[in-house]
């Protein structure tokens, strides 16, 4: 068992979905309430991530940190190192690849609340941030918590996104998932196993208090 | 057309009594969908402090047109002040937003926040003030609604009339300067109903603000005895006291006149105010029907419609009879439909269609070509404008 590539996944799938919440609640808010046209477009844009082989996603999300890019020549100039085969990369690749995991749930439970208590909120002279906050929010709690679970598990095994950009770099970037690759290729079946078992016992642990929430409609939440 | 509607609006406008009138002034044009389909609704009028009932069968835009007033939905256009501030005006392109225009609104639903305590949804529009004053004012509230023993408790946790005592509550107390009630009390016994008027009526004692109360519920109208606007398809009928609209029976619309199997064109001519009845002339003939009294000119044309089974037959001539009309005629066919007679009968050139019982055919040993009355009551005539 590695644990310095365990607690290094484990700390970059809290990052990635604290940061999901802070930015998939915009953006699920402007996809739940936005009346433009083309809304499609950006909804579609947001899920690609479900259905691109991670490879595809890591290889742009490659290109576009490397030193030939803007974004990749900005950094450098600001840190004097590459995004490339770093943590940091590695967080925003991952924030990319678990993008639709936490915007989905947020919007589907934004979506959820009765829009009779919108208009109650606003003849009671709330705008329409004020409504969010207070009726908005606290009514989709279940959808936060499992948009949280969800960005957090899908981090946690993610493979493909991680070799493409960040490499194999024991304590920056080997996460669990390439661990049990590299413990594979040198036969190491046991250590493999015993790698595997953690993985799949966190994940299903994850998944079972995202259904457990989810069992039936909450309209607050269990903890009320 | 025939019916006087258009020129009853200037008693629809009442003058305003005073410069620091909190009048609600409504001018809507608007498109609208009900499950009928699209509509035009097209309202104008004046709402002073105190109730002011809006009556019609639903999907007559009542609802659409709170929702305007509110700021929930636009108008197409049209203009909309209260107390002498402008919310909306198509032509100065001026649209205030719902939060800022201080309605107060009581959907039929509620919509009390399910995560809030019913003092929490109590206080909640005083946001503005200080926490202390908020409890303060939540608390008299909740006091004055009889609700004090519920402010911990959630809107789940509830029953009905007290979830309509904190949803009224909610609304009052933020002071709003006009109160919009869709059928709130709709779902309540009538002894709640009335204590939670009386409630309201209280309240409006002290700020005489102008509330329009929505309802399709014809008693009601006569209960809460103010003043009601009567309306259908999206238009303004009627406007005035209870008893000026409501005592004469309203006009019935084309859906509801369906499954009429008779229905005749006539022209009012004679009216009886008195008798609360009128006379109207059936088609080209001379049969003349007694009919309830609606708002109509001598010389308006009118379609009556009455239903086969209301319709009676006599062989001889009846005596004695409360109903007022008592028609001679042949019967032309008989034809029996499962186990209903139907009848035509031809009243000079004017065709009834009655509904009878198997038995009633047999006794009455009824046949074409037999001469027979026909017995029409006066309130089974529906009458439609044109």
């Amino acid at each position: 068992m590695n644990w310095e590539a365990f607690w290094l996944t484990v700390r970059l799938a809290t990052i990635v979905s604290t940061l999901l919440v802070a930015i998939g609640i915009p953006i699920a808010y402007w996809l739940t309430y936005s009346r433009w046209r083309w809304k499609f477009l950006v909804e579609a844009t947001v899920a690609l991530p479900i259905v691109l082989p991670p490879t595809v996603l890591g290889f742009y999300v490659l290109v576009a940190l490397g030193s030939r890019s803007p974004l990749g020549r900005w950094w450098e100039s600001l840190t004097g190192h590459t995004l490339a085969f770093t943590f940091e990369g590695l967080v925003i690749g991952s924030l990319l690849y678990s993008l639709p995991f936490a915007v989905q749930p947020f919007a589907a439970s934004f979506g959820a609340v009765d829009p009779k208590l919108l208009h109650a909120s606003a003849s009671l002279g709330h705008s329409p941030a004020q409504t969010f906050r207070r009726i908005v929010l606290p009514l989709s709690k279940a959808g936060l918590v499992t948009g949280f679970a969800l960005s957090f598990a899908h981090t946690l095994g993610e493979f493909g996104v991680v070799l493409m950009v960040g490499g194999n770099i024991p304590g920056v970037t080997r996460t669990i998932s390439i661990d049990i690759y590299d413990q594979v290729q040198m036969a190491n079946y046991s250590s493999a196993n015993w790698t595997a078992l953690v993985l799949l016992i966190v994940s299903f642990v994850l998944l079972s208090v995202v259904y457990g929430l989810n069992r039936r409609p909450w309209t607050v939440g269990p903890w009320r | 057309m025939a019916i006087n509607t258009t020129s009853m609006l200037p008693a629809a406008l009442p003058t305003s009594p005073g410069p620091i009138s909190g009048d609600l002034e409504v001018r809507i044009r608007k498109r609208f969908q009900n499950p009928e389909g699209s509509f035009i609704l097209n309202v104008h009028f004046r709402a002073l402090p105190g109730f002011t009932i809006l009556f019609g069968a639903s999907g007559a835009g009542k609802t659409t047109v709170l929702d305007c007033i509110a700021g929930l939905t636009d108008p197409d256009e049209g203009r909309i002040a209260v107390g002498g501030e402008v919310l909306y005006d198509s032509e100065k392109k001026r649209n205030l937003a719902a939060w800022k225009r201080r309605i107060g609104y009581v959907h039929q639903d509620l919509a009390l926040f399910p995560h809030l305590t019913a003092g929490e949804n109590v206080a909640y529009g005083l946001h503005a003030l200080s926490a202390a004053e908020r409890r303060q004012r939540s608390r008299e509230m909740l006091h004055s609604f009889a609700i004090e023993h519920l402010r911990d408790r959630r809107p789940a946790q509830i029953s009905g009339g007290e979830r309509q005592r904190v949803a009224l509550a909610r609304a009052l107390v933020t002071e709003p300067r006009a109160l919009l009630l869709d059928e709130p009390l709709a779902a309540l016994d009538r002894p709640t109903r009335s204590s939670l008027i009386s409630d309201l009526r209280q309240w409006n004692q002290e700020h005489r603000v102008p509330i329009l109360y929505v309802t399709h519920n014809g008693e009601e109208v006569i209960a809460l005895g103010d003043k009601v606007i009567v309306m259908d398809g999206g238009r303004i009928l009627a406007h005035g006291q209870p008893h000026e609209v409501m005592r004469v029976p309203r006009m019935e619309t084309v859906a509801q006149l369906l499954g009429f199997e008779n229905i005749f064109n006539s022209t009012v001519v004679a009216l009886h105010e008195d008798r609360g009845t009128m006379t109207c002339q059936l088609g080209i003939g001379k049969m003349e029907l007694e009919t309830p009294l609606v708002r109509a000119d001598v010389g308006s044309r009118l379609r009556v419609g009455v239903r086969a089974g209301d319709l009676l037959l006599a062989t001889e001539h009846p005596r004695g009879l409360s109903a007022r009309n008592i028609l001679p005629g042949t019967i032309r066919q008989l034809e029996q439909r499962d186990v209903i007679v139907s009848a035509t009968v031809d009243c000079g050139g004017t065709e009834f269609e009655v509904h009878l019982t198997l038995a009633a055919r047999d006794t009455l040993q009824l046949g074409p070509g037999k001469s027979v009355w026909v017995v029409v009551k006066t309130h089974s005539c529906h009458l439609m404008r044109m």
